[in-house]
């Protein structure tokens, strides 16, 4: 695994804050009504918390006071003040029970707001998982090509997970820490503004210590996610090499090796860890040092104020919300940096999300046809087997086209990057039922070919004709349905060898599906499975070997039973013997059908009806493979094994 | 699984403990600190309520620097006069003071206590990590086999990570917040006695409500997890095979897929989480309701007259010291039991022993060649039902070439890696140089042997550094004799950089063919007695192939080679050739005989026949 840089740990702010909050805050539009209700519940929580802290006080004034003095501060609710000269035990409890209903109203609010968020948020990012998803199924090949799995999974993963984080705990969380904090100031700024200044000149102090600290914590978190990747790096790779690490007798170099890396990574992530540890106690022990200043410049003042007593009772005022206030400051650094991130992974999430998906402007669409025997083709709603281009022109009118596999390539030039041709000049054609092979080194371009046929790229100069169409004028779904493809690298899906198979065509019946699997030679193994064709196939099929992965593969093309066929590579991992077991199957399989083959092995292409030799993007030679061992030219060196394929 | 722990943190004994010291000598100052503050707190709240102060009979005793006791406001009906400011001065100063000492002091012990736990915490996974690495070194294959490379990898990364977590929670939390709860329960029990029961009712309360909701969800979000991970294998799995969904035309199909994985996750999240918000309004129930029983309790006795504000004050802090440890102590008995899988995890490595060890004969080396199989079976599961090589009884002698035909999954890999003892045969015996493979040392044994696999692996690093692998005092010309012979030396020498040419992680500068030739030349750096070459030269082209066997030869005539192939023109000279057909050894012979006597030979020769030799070489 390349080390990854952690895109989290770094204090890069993201390029378009505001823009992407707002996207991101847009996917909770549906819930507008829900959220308000979130909010609200957070404004009550925070509210209840002062109201039910600042009860305190009239509750024990109210027990000491003994004589109706209407100085000392009370509820302020003059018929339960009344009991305070009258009757404690009344009071207690009148006052008591007022705490015991906010304390309720605060619990129905925490449990109602987290329930809907809970529900607002898992639904929220459903909804955003499935979205990207659904985008990324329109994306062109291109965008897969050049970009890696990981970097893509990560979008999924981490940038996800990160706005999950966001909605569902740092955005309420925030509110209330934002409702807590200017609640307190307005109270300090209303008592004192000169305290309530100290006290800000505290909280910059404050703040800049967590800068510095957080700051270096950061920085070494990222050299630690650096030092942890490159270890992971080591492991994977001794680990997958461990054969070559035994039989040159290489573990204790290994384990050296391992150990300069290990205490690398040990001594980054101390000062990492380290850094982080010790924010806990600074952050706790400045409210103390703050309540010690205000404490004392607070007592200071008031003895040479005016009206000392009155002074005292405000810094008390100070003294009981500043240990409320550190807390919600802290939280709100915290989550200004969880918006931060989650900001910049909603960026990346977006990105994907406005890539531009596959250009499809075709509207030559595939029809179930009946034909008739003149020759003259109606469209037909059931599957009648039989296929035809629906050609629909600019006056309206519609024309059929008898769907048959012939494939043109006229002069077609192409390259994937700007000024990189990969293909020059290249001009074939495939009748109906004809086996077309490419041969060539890695690179000549043979792969290429079929990507264009099946439009994964397309081209801007030349043309492809499939039964005489521009294959741009044909809709991409419709075309693709018309050929299948077998690859070098099969791919099957978590499921059942019958979904597998039948992943080729969706509504085939399983006895279609098994015919398939015979006519591939791939029924005779599967019937040894343990549980036959309803054997579960999991990590795109680790329990079986490359040769019957490739054999479901072949089987799940056959029951696409479209007119043309291309084959990429797709018996290269079959070794000889097996491969000429499986010929008659792969023979069954091409027969009727446009094919087009691409191999190494050039035993496989031998009874192709013309072989085309492909270097660095040139056809150059073509023919049969009589004609070409013939013309003893690169085609006959490469049969003869003089020259190596790479 | 504590025990488990301590072990890892050898060498870090020192910091561990001296964390937990810190500790708790800081948890004492968080005792001590609230006394400070609410004696400041409860000094000014006497002088702020001036006239108001006619109907209040509180009183507090304080202490000035200079020991001199000062009780304030015992007054029925007294005002306080303003010479009493100065008492009121310096009682701040003197607490003031006391908490920034304190602070001070915490900060001290906090930060230190931070730091050294880091260094032990980090210094715990540093050994967790060397000792699974050492024990993954010594591991026999089959025990990587019955592990799987990737877990082992998930074991040394993650597994460890959780592991360090928990141990640095230990050290810094399991002593803190039972001594806080101790602490503070005492200091409720010693300032009032009669209220404190109502905590004995609320802690086992608190205790019940945490343990109740945390072990039932903990299984609902595992089971979160396990459909978060499907839905993430699906993503996998669908840009793994884009090609496949689109020729298919299946984007639909995918997105409905997908789509159920993301509804699953949904709903089991909520599942989960529904139980999981129940927690916060329940514990702060069982705190209210404690906060509410000490009022009521407290309150009644204030009004009687038989208790000061200040006690309740004080119970009140108490409340929230007591009851937040009390949740610490779940949460870490919670988290504990979560990586407590970790633990076993990385344990369950630790504690499993190699398979194959060295032999007695430790100073035995491989002298000549020779190898014998005699009535070797072997399986991987070590189950006899199902052997993947049955009976087999092979001879070669020192010197000789031995070529190896078979189709995929006949057990021709699992023949030759029987010679350097990768896995151990089941019965009969595998004899080099007359000696069973078990009696050497693994190290002389696979001194003596040289195997270039399959699956060929090159490391990050330069060409040469590779190529030391084999031998890392070999010289200069050691070196480019071994590439001549594996023919590597010219297209290296075509590298702008040659032989410092960097390969990047797996080899990924060259082809197929050209880092099939750096392993083969890897391997004659050994100078070995037994040359395996298992399938490796598939990649080159033939008259490439026939120079490298050529090479050998020539570079070392006694050395023994065993050459695995798919192509009959790669083992046609062999001195003798062994059909394996199912693992079993279906015929022995010379090109000739085999061409004369043998089925698969012929059916193998006729297969590549038809691709080959036509209208070429013969």
């Amino acid at each position: 695994m390349p080390p990854r840089n952690n895109k989290y740990m770094g204090a890069h702010r993201p390029k378009n804050l505001k823009g992407t909050l707002f996207r991101l805050l847009g996917y909770l539009k549906p819930y507008r009504a829900r959220m308000a209700v979130v909010f609200l519940c957070v404004a009550v929580q925070s509210v209840t918390n002062i109201l039910a802290t600042s009860l305190l006080q009239p509750l024990l004034n109210g027990l000491a006071v003994t004589s109706a003095n209407h100085d000392v501060t009370l509820t302020r609710f003059p018929f339960i003040d009344e009991l305070a000269y009258t009757d404690k035990a009344g009071y207690l409890f009148a006052v008591v029970g007022m705490m015991a209903g906010i304390y309720i109203v605060s619990l129905v609010a925490n449990y109602l707001l987290n329930r809907l968020l809970v529900a607002v948020s898992t639904s929220t990012i459903k909804k955003l998982r499935d979205d990207l998803f659904s985008h990324m199924q329109t994306l062109p090949i291109k965008v897969f090509d050049t970009t890696t799995h990981g970097e893509l999974m990560s979008r999924y993963t981490n940038d996800i997970d990160m706005m999950n984080e966001f909605i569902a705990r740092a955005l309420p969380q925030f509110v209330s820490s934002f409702i807590t904090v200017v609640g307190i100031f307005i109270i300090m700024f209303v008592k004192s503004w000169q305290l309530a200044l100290v006290m800000v000149g505290m909280l910059v102090i404050m703040g800049f210590i967590v800068k510095v600290i957080g700051g270096r914590s950061k920085r070494n978190f990222v050299a630690q996610q650096n030092a942890v990747g490159k270890l992971n790096g080591y492991v994977e790779e001794m680990t997958e090499g461990q054969k070559v690490v035994k039989a040159f007798n290489h573990e204790e170099i290994a384990v050296a090796e391992y150990d300069k890396i290990n205490s690398h990574l040990q001594h980054v992530s101390t000062r990492a860890n380290a850094y982080a540890n010790i924010m806990g106690p600074i952050m706790n022990n400045l409210s103390h040092f703050f309540y010690a200043g205000i404490a004392i410049i607070g007592a200071i003042i008031a003895v040479n104020s005016d009206n000392p007593l009155e002074y005292v009772g405000i810094i008390a005022v100070f003294l009981l919300y500043i240990r409320n206030i550190t807390m919600p400051i802290q939280q709100i650094s915290q989550q200004i940096n969880l918006l931060f991130m989650a900001v910049a992974g909603g960026e990346r999430v977006f990105a994907l999300m406005d890539t531009p998906p596959e250009v499809d402007d075709g509207y030559v669409t595939l029809v179930n046809a009946e034909i008739a025997e003149d020759g003259t083709i109606t469209e037909s709603v059931a599957r009648t087997g039989r296929w035809a281009w629906k050609h629909p022109h600019s006056d309206g009118s519609v024309t059929y086209t008898e769907l048959k596999g012939d494939v043109r390539f006229e002069d077609v030039t192409f390259g994937y990057e700007e000024g990189k041709t990969v293909l020059h000049d290249v001009s074939l054609y495939a009748h109906p039922g004809q086996k077309i092979a490419f041969v060539g080194s890695t690179g000549a371009g043979k792969t290429t070919i079929t990507n264009l046929i099946n439009r994964f790229y397309d081209v801007p100069d030349g043309k492809i004709r499939y039964d005489g169409i521009n294959i741009n004028k044909i809709k991409k779904a419709d075309l693709r349905r018309s050929l299948a493809m077998v690859l070098q690298d099969t791919h099957l899906f978590t499921g059942t060898v019958m979904d597998n198979i039948r992943y080729g065509r969706l509504d085939a019946t399983d006895e279609e599906c098994i015919q398939a699997a015979k006519s591939a030679n791939a029924h005779q193994f599967i019937k040894h499975l343990p549980e036959g064709y309803n054997t579960m196939l999991t990590r795109d099929g680790e329990n079986l070997s490359q040769g019957q992965r490739q054999l479901l593969a072949i089987a799940r093309a056959a029951v696409a039973d479209p007119p043309v066929l291309i084959l990429d590579e797709a018996t290269s991992s079959i070794d000889t013997r097996t491969e000429w077991l499986i010929e008659k199957g792969m023979d069954a399989l091409m027969e009727g059908r446009t094919t087009f083959v691409i191999a190494h092995r050039l035993s496989t292409v031998r009874n192709s009806d013309a072989i085309m030799v492909l270097e660095h993007g040139v056809i150059i030679e073509r023919g049969s493979h009589d004609d070409l061992i013939a013309q003893k030219g690169k085609y006959y060196q490469l049969y003869t094994g003089m020259f190596e394929l790479s | 699984m504590i025990r488990k722990l301590l072990k890892g943190a050898k060498g870090y004994e020192v910091q561990s403990v001296l964390t937990i010291l810190l500790v708790l000598c800081e948890t004492a100052l968080e005792v001590v600190l609230p006394i400070f503050m609410s004696n400041i707190l409860n000094t000014m709240q006497l002088y702020a309520v001036d006239d108001g102060l006619k109907g209040l009979t509180s009183s507090m005793i304080v202490y000035d620097f200079q020991g001199k006791t000062h009780s304030l406001l015992t007054y029925g009906t007294g005002t306080v006069v303003l010479g009493q400011m100065d008492i009121l001065l310096n009682t701040v100063y003197t607490y003031g003071i006391l908490m920034v000492l304190s602070a001070i002091l915490s900060l001290t012990f906090g930060s230190l206590a931070g730091w050294l736990c880091s260094v032990a915490g980090c210094g715990f996974s540093k050994n967790m990590r060397a000792m699974l690495f050492g024990k993954i070194q010594s591991f026999s294959f089959a025990n990587v086999d019955k592990f799987s490379t990737a877990s082992l990898v998930t074991r040394s990364t993650t597994d460890v990570n959780n592991a360090q977590n928990s141990f640095m929670m230990i050290i810094r939390t399991v002593i803190r917040a039972p001594a806080m709860l101790i602490f503070s329960t005492v200091m409720a029990f010693v300032t009032e006695p009669k209220m404190a029961w109502i905590f004995i009712v609320a802690i086992p309360a608190l205790a019940v409500v945490m343990f109740l909701i945390s072990t039932r969800v903990h299984p609902l979000f595992k089971a979160m997890l396990k459909k978060y991970d499907k839905m993430n294998a699906s993503v996998q799995e669908d840009l793994v095979a884009m090609r496949v969904v689109k020729a298919f035309v299946r984007e639909d199909y995918e997105e409905e897929k997908y789509r159920q994985a993301t509804e699953d996750v949904r709903k089991a999240q909520l599942k989960a989480e529904k139980l999981m918000i129940l927690m916060n309004p329940l514990s702060s129930c069982v705190m209210y309701g404690t906060i509410i029983g000490l009022l009521i309790v407290g309150g009644l006795d204030i009004s009687l007259g038989n208790m000061q504000g200040g006690t309740l004050t004080a119970m009140m802090s108490y409340c929230t010291q007591i009851l937040s440890s009390v949740m610490m102590i779940c949460f870490i008995a919670v988290q504990l039991v979560m990586s407590r899988a970790s633990v076993d995890r990385i344990y369950e490595v630790l504690e499993t022993e190699s398979t194959i060890k060295d032999g007695a004969q430790t100073e035995k080396k491989v002298e000549s060649g020779s190898i014998d199989f005699v009535n070797v079976n072997f399986s991987y599961s070590s189950n006899e039902d199902n052997l993947t090589l049955e009976n087999i009884d092979l001879h070669v002698k020192s010197g000789e070439s031995v070529g190896i035909i078979g189709g995929t999954g006949d057990g021709k890999s699992s023949l030759v890696q029987l010679i350097p003892r990768f896995y151990d045969v089941l019965d009969g015996q595998v004899l080099v140089d007359g000696t069973d493979v078990r009696d050497y040392s693994l190290f002389n044994l696979r001194e003596g042997v040289s195997m270039v696999l399959q699956k060929n692996v090159l490391f990050s690093g330069t060409i040469r550094e590779n190529l030391l692998w084999g031998n890392k005092d070999a010289t200069q010309e050691e070196i480019e004799s071994a590439c001549k012979a594996a023919c590597a030396h010219d297209f290296i020498m075509s590298f702008p950089d040659g032989y410092e040419t960097d390969l990047g992680q797996g080899g990924v500068n060259v082809s197929g063919g050209q880092k099939q030739r750096l392993c083969i030349a890897r391997a004659l750096l050994k100078k070995p007695k037994i040359m395996i070459l298992d399938d490796s030269t598939s990649a080159v082209d033939t008259a490439t192939d026939a120079q490298i066997r050529k090479g050998l030869k020539e570079l070392s005539s006694d050395m023994t080679t065993v050459i695995i192939a798919q192509r009959i023109s790669s083992v046609e000279n062999c001195d003798k050739i062994v059909v394996l057909d199912d693992g079993k050894i279906n015929g022995v012979g010379t090109h000739e005989q085999l061409l004369q006597s043998n089925s698969i030979y012929q059916e193998v020769y006729r297969s590549q026949q038809k691709g080959t030799a036509e209208g070429g070489e013969n």
